[in-house]
């Protein structure tokens, strides 16, 4: 059910629509407007809770796979590249410095994975109803937060624990939570509208994302890439906001500013691509998916 | 004209690509397209038109049914209109809120509870949380599982489901509300609260758009019926009359008959095919064959001379292609008396056709003879089944459900298993 007038129109200038008096604005709202994306806003934040409700209804663990990804993969890399490899971890308790990666990592892996299926997995309701199609890549970047935020308490556990001094920097968190999302968004953004037409993607993503891992820093630091690559790192949007994660906790050296800032800024121009990709191609989602 | 008007359409054409590039999408078959000529990019038989300059307008409060058979572009208008598609050329209006209805629970799901799934289904419809929370216990009570509520619904029946969504989408205050055929499920009591329904928000002066197979429904409610035909708008009139048009179609001599290919068929030709009429049990022209009807396939045909122990066969395709049977009169071991010169009918009476609907080919040889020579094979026709209410499903059965559906029951522990509403039976004896 869509707001106030609604029109469509394709080829031929539509009629006049002031024939009747009472106000039928032409273009009133054309697919994909702001205004009617707020008109929606409640659907986005039911999708997004139906996402959480059902994410880990019938499992014995229920809730506690939101840590057990992350959590287990920072043992695993504390032992093999803290212990055995003896990767720098630039002086922070490996713990900590794996697992502050690890929690934005996971959040962007998992949130592109299911945002670039979402179109293709609701087909039964992209062609049954219309609502502004980028709700659904949006609610999963939405849903996936609720892992994240658990997560985190995890790792004020670990802060606690270890005694790490935090310091001003912890107030970049919250911005840097909003890139993240915006990444990922940006990313399910595009990829979800290509899979509608291409499912080539679905077999792409696990490879590509187990690829982009290992060109951002989550098992290395930035200062263990050699000066002269570091501009190549910075191409990847997540490399700096990645390293910005655990420079927010552990102020053990200068935030990266041109990094953060070379990330913030793909990050942004990348959505706004990515947007103007979808809207282009939303209209002929029910007819081909 | 004193009332304004809730929907204007305006030269609407929808125009959809056949081809297997463009719809499963390989993008490897993209990129071969930068190397070839895109020579192909327009062929003709690639190209459906399913809706070719369809105009009319609808005023404030009207009920209007759209009939049309199978594949006729009704479905695609009713899309169109709740902007699930977006037209090729050609503009629409519509004015006020609209919902649309072309399944009942979209977007359930089923791991949440009937409450969960109340407010996640009016969310999908466009109602807004405060107005959820104001007519929750309004939509349970419409319902009648007020003890089921916090149970998953994936425990529900069929038919408890069906409840429930409509339960919601009746609780939409809607200006134009769009209705896709969600009659053709359930039980007549069923049937009968949803026209009750769509009556309340006809009386409340809401605008209705409903398709519908059923007759007597689309008669009963709307006031004014508009026909469908090949992507074209055939009729506009008072329901009565667009019915009585609609189902004249049918019955005609001429047009009850399937017009039979010329080309391309095998044979001798000492005997050939002229055309085939698909008709009712009682023999009357079937102006509809829905799921689960009687059918008589009347076969008529022309021999150049006499013609000893003719055998008939018929055969039955799916839409992909896939045989689904064979039947012949050898094969039943019936035997037809020598017959011709001139022309002759054959008559295969079909007690039941338990198929799901859709679009069939039907395929004809006759044979025979001292030889037993072929004298016209290769002759098709199509048979398009409409859905209905026989298959006792609370959703229409189509391809996606295979082909064939039988009656059954199914029992657990040696004991029948509870069904929610009985077997389903046709509107036409609620309301009548």
């Amino acid at each position: 059910m869509s707001e106030t007038e609604s029109l469509m129109t394709a080829g031929p200038a539509p009629i006049p629509g002031d024939a009747h008096g009472r106000g039928m604005r032409e273009h009133a709202q054309p697919r994909g407007s702001l205004r009617e994306a707020w008109g929606h806003r409640e659907l986005l934040f039911f999708l997004a809770w139906r996402d959480v409700k059902v994410r880990y209804k019938q499992t014995a663990l229920g809730v506690l796979w939101a840590v057990i990804q992350p959590l287990f993969t920072m043992v695993l890399f504390t032992v093999l590249f803290g212990r055995f490899a003896k990767l720098s971890s630039d002086g922070v308790p490996r713990p900590i410095f794996y697992f502050s990666a690890l929690l934005p990592w996971t959040y962007l892996s998992n949130t592109v994975s299911a945002a670039s299926m979402s179109l293709v997995s609701n087909s039964n309701l992209l062609t049954k109803i219309y609502f502004p199609r980028f709700m659904l890549p949006a609610a999963v970047v939405l849903s996936g937060l609720m892992d994240f935020l658990i997560g985190s308490a995890l790792l004020v556990g670990f802060i606690l624990y270890y005694h790490v001094g935090v310091g001003w920097s912890l107030l970049l968190w919250p911005l840097l939570v909003a890139q993240m999302a915006l990444l990922g968004l940006t990313i399910g953004l595009f990829l979800s509208a290509v899979n509608v037409q291409y499912r080539d993607v679905k077999y792409a993503i696990p490879f590509v994302v187990q690829l982009w891992m290992f060109i951002t820093p989550v098992i290395y630091p930035v200062s263990m890439i050699p000066k002269a690559y570091r501009p190549l790192l910075a191409i990847n949007p997540a490399a700096g906001l990645i390293e910005a994660f655990r420079h927010a906790i552990v102020p053990s050296s200068p935030v990266q500013w041109n990094l953060l800032g070379i990330s913030t800024v793909t990050t942004i121009l990348g959505f706004v691509g990515a947007l103007a990709f979808f809207k282009r191609t939303e209209s002929a989602f029910a007819d081909i998916i | 004209m004193t009332t304004p008007n809730s929907i204007e359409i305006q030269a609407l054409c929808k125009r959809y690509r056949l081809g297997t590039g463009h719809r499963t999408g390989q993008l490897r078959e993209q990129l071969m397209h930068l190397f070839r000529p895109r020579a192909d990019e327009s062929r003709e038989e690639d190209i459906l038109w399913a809706l070719r300059d369809i105009s009319f307008t609808v005023p404030e409060g009207e009920v209007v049914g759209i009939i049309g058979r199978n594949g006729a572009g009704k479905s695609t208008l009713l899309k169109i209109l709740s902007r699930i598609t977006q037209p090729t050329t050609g503009s629409i209006q519509v004015r006020g809120r609209v919902a649309s209805l072309l399944e009942v629970g979209t977007g359930f799901h089923e791991e949440l509870t009937g409450r969960e799934n109340i407010y996640l289904n009016g969310s999908i419809l466009g109602m807004r949380r405060r107005e959820i929370e104001r007519h929750f216990d309004a939509i349970v009570e419409f319902s009648g599982l007020s003890q089921f509520v916090d149970t998953p619904i994936k425990r529900f029946s069929s038919g408890m489901r069906l409840r429930l969504g409509f339960a919601v989408a009746a609780h939409l205050d809607p200006d134009v509300l769009i209705v896709d055929e969600v009659l053709a499920v359930g039980d007549a009591g069923f049937q009968k609260k949803c026209i009750s329904a769509m009556e309340d928000l006809r009386s409340g002066g809401r605008t209705v758009l409903f398709v519908s197979h059923n007759m007597a429904a689309v008669e009963n409610l709307c006031s004014r019926g508009i026909w469908i035909d090949k992507g074209q708008l055939r009729l506009d009139g008072t329901s009565k009359e667009v019915i009585r048009a609609y189902l004249g179609s049918y019955s005609g001599e001429e047009a009850g008959a399937q017009e039979l290919q010329i080309e391309g068929r095998g044979g001798s030709g000492e005997v050939r095919f002229t055309r085939v009429e698909l008709r009712a049990l009682d023999g009357a022209p079937a102006p509809i064959i829905q799921s689960g009807d009687g059918l008589v396939i009347r076969m008529h045909f022309r021999a150049e001379r006499r013609v000893e122990r003719p055998a008939f066969t018929v055969r039955l395709y799916s839409s992909m292609g896939t045989l689904i049977a064979d039947t012949s009169t050898g094969l039943h071991n019936v035997a037809i008396p020598a017959t011709g010169p001139g022309d002759g009918y054959v008559d295969l009476e079909l007690e039941r056709l338990n198929l799901v609907s859709g679009r069939y080919t039907l395929m004809f040889k006759v044979e025979g003879g001292v030889e037993g020579r072929v004298w016209d094979e290769d002759v098709r026709c199509y048979l398009d089944v409409e859905p209905s209410a026989d298959t006792g499903t609370v959703r229409p059965l189509n391809s996606r459900h295979g082909l064939v559906y039988f009656s059954q029951r199914w029992k657990i522990n040696g004991a029948a298993a509870q069904v929610e509403f009985d077997d389903a039976r046709r509107v036409d004896a609620a309301l009548g």
